[in-house]
């Protein structure tokens, strides 16, 4: 069984899976459960100034999105930070890292844009023996309306600004966490860096109205008869989280950031998606709140026997190898053709292929009066829809046109050379290809 | 106290009625809505699907799946209704193995279909249980037409009629409408008086008046419904049975199973019915299947059906079969009855091995013995009563795609028409093309 060990900005953990700052991690009580369970480290839901905390909602908090059988694909909440005291939170924290030495525990913090609250409270989360902290500059809900979370994450300024204080005023790794509720996300990652961050997390949750009451006629979770967007997170922001994550893994200038991957990780696949995409490890919070934390379990077994398949002996083995192969449009090879293939003995016959491709794409797929179902390699662009649509996995297949071969769609013999939109004869700023 | 599985002869009260109450439960129990929702889910909406050409009255299957999927049921139900006003008893006793399901490419896939006869209930249930009847009828046209027979074909008919603006008359010579829905198939098909309550539900689109003990060759003629109505549809099913051709075919104890399924459904109690500790079936039909059932479910201990060809060739599907089978019913392939002995009741049935070569069934000689103190008939239903005016083809009322017999504005479907399967949904599509082709030519 290969060794999931992994270091992250130093801090080792049995495991490359955190419990991301969220309900599971607001107590000691949860903590120690999910430390039983196998995480590998938390981050502790966040914590805030000193005084009074804040109040949550005490009608519903969450809304969710259902597949089939009532799976939960998305979740979004408008819960805050912690409302728990600060006292009581670094306590906790504390006797919990004192138990717990093996395992990562990182602490995440929202307070005022002003230096004196970081300089305040930072001497006393380093106190706890904590391994590192986390700035939450990402809550998109009830705290960003106070000048905190993704306000500050909004404004790359504010974020080195702040990530500076932190450097100053704390000995230990600062993670920056990062909110998609921006446009690119690169800019707040390089504030953070030149903030002198260490890593990067992301994505915090994304703005979101997660579905309308109809009787009610307002936005659920539905608090008073009134709702407000709040943040969506689980398996449906996979796909944001990702490309965020890879954007700033293959951007020059930050590269070498670390980036701790949040975002729908349900199980073991999703995570060593987001790691080959670069990041050092993963934080995962709403496939634990949907099962509880033994999902872990999976995600543990699944990943090394993945790594035992490909015979990987450590996470540092696989983490970024995909970042090299993420590259813009206009680098794609326009010489590569593919055409869709249908294996009749696979097929069942139920024509959404044919449905997709003839009311919606490219009258690629004919239709006999018996039900069998056959690609027209002349009109056929290998667009994949069909086999995104099949039911069936792998009974659609894209098979590539070797060189050599004529693309029956344009009667042009396949080149076997490499050619992109950079120099394509179309493209009015082409360079020549010389 | 009860008389248990092993007393002799044709006895009441073999099982107590909580075992009863259990053993004649809905075969198919209704889904509740999450379940409807996760069988609905795994519907493909397959592009000109399958399921839907395999279906007698063409329900458009994918979107009515779609409708209980997204929430909306009675939509669901509506989509169904339209093309076959009688969905809720097509739900509960079409052989959806051999139709719909059948053809279900997730049948293809894993051996699993969609289970489209359970949603069909779903969505059906929720009308009818509402007691709304989604139709109203259009303005009355003047144009009157007598349905003889109120079973499916003729119920079907008679709504189709109705909605169009006719006004109608449906006769039968029960006294009860519902055809072999009411009388005929297996009580755990139909629970909770299901076939009542349809053709009530059915009734309230208007328009339809019910004229039972009515019997065409008795208190009705051809001649004389043809000169009071602008036009006639005969539904009179197959009213005549078989005769087995055996020696000791007269014994006491040798019954018409459906009559013996007729009594049980119309009996108030079950416990009260008689039925034999060995009861032999003759046949290998639907009906041959639902009497063998309903007699193990009623407390007979050894329950033989007895059938002339080999399985492939029974009437009865593969799932009713299984059925059986599951109940404790024993299948017996190429035998056929030679006698049935006993002295003034039956006490045993002498069966004589078969082969079956170029299609026709042939005696080996090879004989064996079962005891049997109940013997039921179920060799198939023969038309009878009919009037002689119209012309027959394959012993059975000749009419056309429409429905039409060679009678003019004479139309006939259900069982006792050419073509077709005998099947309940068939009916409902006769009745319902036959309704639209006499409004047609009414309206001409």
């Amino acid at each position: 069984m290969a060794d999931l060990t992994t270091e992250f900005l130093g801090i080792k953990s049995p495991n490359p899976f955190w419990l991301a700052s969220a309900p599971p991690t607001d107590k000691e009580y949860n903590v120690r459960r999910a430390f039983e369970a196998g995480w590998g480290g938390v981050v502790w839901k966040t914590l805030g100034s000193e005084g009074p905390p804040v109040v949550n909602v005490n009608g519903p908090r969450y809304g969710a999105i259902f597949g089939a059988d009532r799976r939960l694909l998305g979740l979004n909440n408008i819960e805050l930070i912690t409302d728990r005291s600060l006292e009581i939170n670094l306590e906790e924290i504390t006797r919990v890292k004192k138990d717990y030495p093996d395992r990562a525990v990182i602490v995440s913090i929202m307070v005022p844009c002003e230096e004196q609250a970081w300089k305040d409270i930072l001497p006393k989360v380093e106190a706890t023996g904590a391994d590192g902290i986390e700035l939450n500059f990402g809550c998109p809900h009830g705290m960003a309306e106070r000048g905190m979370g993704a306000a500050v994450g909004q404004v790359p300024e504010y974020i080195q600004m702040v990530t500076e204080w932190c450097k100053k005023y704390y000995s230990k790794p600062v993670i920056v966490k990062l909110t998609p509720n921006i446009t690119d996300v690169r800019f707040p990652a390089r504030a953070a860096k030149n903030g002198g961050g260490d890593a990067v997390s992301l994505i915090n949750t994304i703005n979101s109205i997660v579905s309308v009451d109809l009787d009610q006629m307002a936005p659920e979770p539905t608090v008073g008869g009134k709702g407000t967007h709040g943040g969506y997170c689980g398996p449906a922001v996979k796909p944001i989280a990702m490309n965020m994550v890879a954007e700033i893994a293959r951007c020059p200038e930050t590269h070498d950031l670390p980036i701790s991957a949040i975002g729908g990780v349900t199980t073991w696949k999703d995570a060593a998606e987001f790691m080959a995409l670069g990041a050092g490890n993963v934080q995962v919070c709403t496939a634990a709140m949907t099962y509880g934390f033994n999902v872990v379990k999976e995600m543990i077994s699944g990943l090394s026997n993945w790594m035992d398949e490909k015979g990987y002996t450590s996470t540092q083995d696989f983490i970024g190898m995909a970042v090299p192969n993420v590259t813009d449009w206009q680098y794609l090879d326009l010489n590569f053709i593919a055409k869709a293939k249908i294996n009749q003995e696979d097929c069942i016959s139920c024509g959404r292929c044919f449905a997709a491709c003839e009311d919606t794409s490219h009258q690629a797929i004919e239709m006999s009066a018996d039900r069998v179902f056959t690609v027209k390699d002349d009109e056929c662009v290998a667009c994949n829809l069909c086999v995104n649509v099949c039911p069936i996995e792998g009974c659609i297949t894209m098979e590539e046109v070797p060189a050599g071969q004529i693309d029956e769609r344009t009667g042009k013999v396949v080149s076997d050379e490499y050619a992109n939109w950079t120099t394509h004869p179309n493209n009015p700023s082409a360079t020549a290809a010389e | 106290m009860a008389s248990s599985h092993q007393a002799s002869g044709i006895q009441t009260g073999r099982l107590a009625a909580a075992d009863i109450a259990d053993n004649f439960a809905d075969l198919h129990p209704a889904y509740d809505a999450h379940e409807a929702a996760v069988a609905a889910d795994r519907c493909y909406f397959c592009y000109d699907a399958p399921c839907m050409t395999a279906c007698p009255t063409s329900i458009d299957i994918p979107q009515f799946i779609r409708e209980i999927q997204a929430g909306h049921p009675s939509s669901a139900a509506k989509t169904i209704l339209d093309q076959n006003i009688l969905g809720g008893m097509c739900a509960r006793v079409c052989p959806t193995e051999t139709l719909c399901e059948e053809a279900c490419v997730r049948e293809a896939a894993e051996g699993k279909p969609v289970e489209i006869g359970r949603l069909q209930r779903y969505a059906t249930d929720v009308v009818m249980d509402k007691d709304v009847h989604p139709y109203s009828r259009a303005a009355s046209t003047g144009k009157k037409v007598a349905v003889v027979g109120a079973g499916p074909a003729g119920l079907s008919a008679a709504h189709r009629l109705a909605m169009l603006g006719h006004d109608v008359v449906v006769f039968d010579a029960k006294s009860k409408a519902g055809g072999l829905n009411e009388f005929g198939i297996a009580a755990y098909k139909s629970t909770e008086n299901f076939a009542a309550r349809e053709v009530n539900w059915l009734l309230k689109i208007g328009g339809i008046t019910m004229d039972y003990g009515k019997k065409l060759g008795a208190e009705l003629s051809l001649d004389g419904l043809q000169a009071e109505y602008d036009a006639v549809f005969l539904s009179i099913g197959l009213a005549g049975v078989n005769a087995l051709r055996a020696e000791g075919e007269d014994l006491d104890g040798v019954r018409d199973a459906v009559d013996f399924i007729e009594d049980l459904r119309q009996a108030d109690d079950l416990g009260a019915l008689p039925v034999g500790r060995n009861v032999v079936v003759i046949g290998g039909g639907m009906t041959a299947v639902d009497a063998a059932v309903q007699s193990k479910l009623l407390g007979a201990e050894n329950v033989t059906i007895a059938y002339r060809r080999g399985r492939d060739a029974m009437g009865a599907s593969r799932f009713e079969q299984d059925l059986a089978a599951s109940k404790g019913v024993k299948l017996m392939f190429n035998v056929m009855p030679k006698a049935i002995h006993g002295a003034g009741a039956a006490s045993e049935i002498e069966l004589e091995y078969t082969s079956v070569e170029e299609g026709r069934v042939r005696g080996t000689g090879e004989t064996t013995r079962l005891s049997a103190d109940q013997v039921y008939k179920a060799i198939g239903q023969s038309l009878v009563g009919q009037p002689e005016a119209v012309e027959l083809e394959g012993g059975k009322i000749m009419v056309d795609a429409t429905g039409r017999t060679s009678v003019a504005n004479v139309w006939a479907g259900g069982d006792c028409a050419s073509g077709g399967e005998d099947l309940t949904v068939t009916a409902v599509a006769e009745g319902r093309d036959a309704a639209m082709d006499i409004h047609a030519s009414l309206m001409g």
